[in-house]
């Protein structure tokens, strides 16, 4: 009380300190963190018989493998098949679902009905049942309709993904005017040209959150395209690494250091792009629990 | 104008709604059908009442019994950790010293790897770790565990944490200055200020990771693949592995995903509702 400022001024510096402290805090974490990234990097250039002996060695001298576990890798998981179908499914599937459950969640948000009730509700339960509960039949259903390949398990991921991103777009809309719609409609806009032309722009972010939701679910999924696709033919990343495993016999941990790195380096790239839109993505997402 | 959009129906809603009861509906129609019957292909079933569920309970080779236990005991603990990291590295990051960009961007990441690749990444460093002391992830069911616990905060703390941070943003800067003013320690504002306004983003997070923990497969596929004998399978691995690993136990297979799914199902509904409950009205 007496000197107010001087308290001030020694609340402002303590509060610098420990600011600079907590920098230099989270500097160490954030190195511990990323550790295991750079052990797997690290072991992609060693000689495989050292890498369960010595996992945290540096890959020096007679360790040093050179290009050898990244060659083997490619080779034994045919690493860029995989890569492509990957990359095929997920595009095909992110668009087809984003495109069909937008158009469905506008529905349901302006037709007050008892089928759109019932749409919202089964969408919402979707989410919460696991896999599991359905990955038998819908491999068997799958297989029936011939659905085994990159184009038609877009299909079964529209159908699997469609409870998540009816439920961001609906969220949406419900706080969204109808007023602009309603105008042009008035103004005679049939509904098909009003949705693409009015909704459609307006739904941009919740487009671009909802697709990185998405996206991130099927570029990592493994257990529904291993049950559903051909895997014989097509192979996408998780399913190749898992593959590297093979039967009973012992892993070549040489090819799946490489093959780790190779899998995870285009989703750092990824990240690092788009960062923003999928801190954002995720934000969406949480808010409208 | 809502008269004029439902006669559009074939065109907005049939495409989506015939993908959801192909990959949605029917698989989880007849998959509850299914788990009352004997059956090796869908077409060739017959009615056995509640056999499946019998011998889902007194399965020995995959115990069912022992993976609720063990899959219960992870998801609560995992739940509790994930979320306390989440939490406190959000508080600190929100005071907004330098490079909380980066340390955001870092800890969010390993939530864009998949769960395949995240089990054999770990594997190598806590197989590297044990060696020490002479074990392997698999020598005990233990380890195995708690392996997946680290796994699991690893990857899930980040995204928590991003959900946390604008959570607290969120919060209107009055109520912390009244709280300042009155004279609240830091402690008092968190638990009494900033936790009740906080609730929401709880309630979403803890429903996140109690289903996550519940449902999780790649993970505990790669990391250890239920070994040693089983006893580190978790349910949706124990299903896996009673439908796929052995011929004959289709049914009970069925029927232990039938429980799996009410339990999951269950759990989350009292979860949203006690958290719902608790948060403040505003």
């Amino acid at each position: 009380m007496m000197n107010p400022t001087g308290t001030g001024g020694r609340l402002m510096a303590g509060k610098r300190l420990l600011n600079a402290f907590l920098t230099v805090l989270f500097s160490a974490v954030s190195i511990l963190y990323l550790y295991p990234l750079l052990v797997i990097l690290i072991n992609s250039f060693k000689v495989k018989a050292y890498i369960s002996r010595a996992p945290f060695a540096l890959p020096l001298d007679k360790m040093f493998a050179a290009d050898a576990n990244y060659a083997n890798g490619i080779a034994k998981t045919n690493f860029f098949d995989a890569l492509k179908w990957s990359f095929v499914i997920t595009v095909l599937s992110v668009f087809v679902i984003l495109l069909c459950t937008s158009m469905c969640a506008w529905f349901i948000s302006r037709v007050h009905n008892r089928w759109s009730r019932a749409i919202y509700f089964l969408c919402i339960f979707s989410m919460v049942v696991p896999f599991q509960m359905v990955m038998f039949t819908l491999s068997k259903t799958a297989n029936t309709l011939g659905l085994t390949t990159p184009i038609g398990i877009v299909v079964v991921y529209l159908g699997f993904g469609a409870g998540l991103a009816v439920f961001m777009f609906s969220g949406f809309m419900r706080s969204s005017p109808i007023s602009i719609e309603e105008s042009a409609m008035i103004d005679g806009c049939e509904p098909v040209r009003t949705f693409f032309s009015i909704v459609l722009p307006i739904l941009q972010p919740t487009y671009i959150s909802t697709g990185i939701l998405e996206t991130m679910w099927i570029w990592n999924d493994y257990l529904l395209p291993y049950l559903v696709l051909d895997i014989k033919r097509y192979k996408t990343i998780p399913i190749a690494v898992q593959y590297l495993k093979g039967g009973y016999g012992s892993v070549d941990m040489g090819a799946m250091m490489a093959t780790l790195v190779m899998a995870i380096v285009p989703i750092i790239l990824f990240y690092l792009f788009s960062q923003k839109y999928i801190v954002s993505g995720v934000m969406a997402g949480a808010v409208k629990g | 104008m809502e008269k004029t959009i439902r006669k559009y129906w074939p065109i907005f809603v049939v495409p989506t709604m015939a993908a959801f009861s192909i990959g949605f509906l029917i698989p989880f129609i007849t998959g509850l059908y299914l788990s009352f019957c004997d059956f090796t292909t869908v077409s060739n079933a017959t009615f056995t009442g509640l056999t499946n569920y019998i011998r889902a309970f007194s399965d020995t080779s995959s115990n069912f019994v022992h993976s609720l236990w063990y899959t219960a005991l992870f998801s609560g603990l995992s739940t509790v950790l994930i979320n306390f990291f989440g939490l406190l590295v959000a508080l600190l990051l929100v005071r907004g010293f330098r490079g909380t960009n980066l340390f955001r961007t870092v800890f969010f990441m390993p939530n864009l790897i998949g769960g395949i690749v995240l089990g054999w990444l770990w594997q190598v460093i806590l197989n590297g770790v044990l060696a020490n002391y002479g074990v392997t992830i698999v020598t005990s069911e233990w380890y195995g565990f708690w392996g997946l616990i680290v796994v699991m905060c690893w990857q899930q703390a980040g995204y928590m944490m991003i959900i946390y941070i604008s959570g607290l943003q969120a919060i209107p800067g009055e109520l912390t200055e009244a709280a300042a003013i009155d004279g609240a320690s830091a402690w008092q504002t968190l638990t009494r200020v900033k936790l009740p306004m906080l609730m929401p983003s709880i309630t979403i997070c803890t429903f996140l990771t109690i289903t996550n923990g519940f449902k999780l497969f790649d993970q505990n596929l790669a990391l250890t693949n239920g070994m040693p004998s089983n006893r580190s399978q978790m349910l949706a691995l124990n299903i896996f592995d009673t439908f796929y690993g052995r011929t004959g136990w289709a049914g009970a297979g069925q029927a232990k995903a039938v429980v799996f799914c009410l339990l999951v199902v269950g759990i989350a509904m009292i979860q949203l509702r006690l958290t719902h409950s608790r948060e403040v009205q505003q």
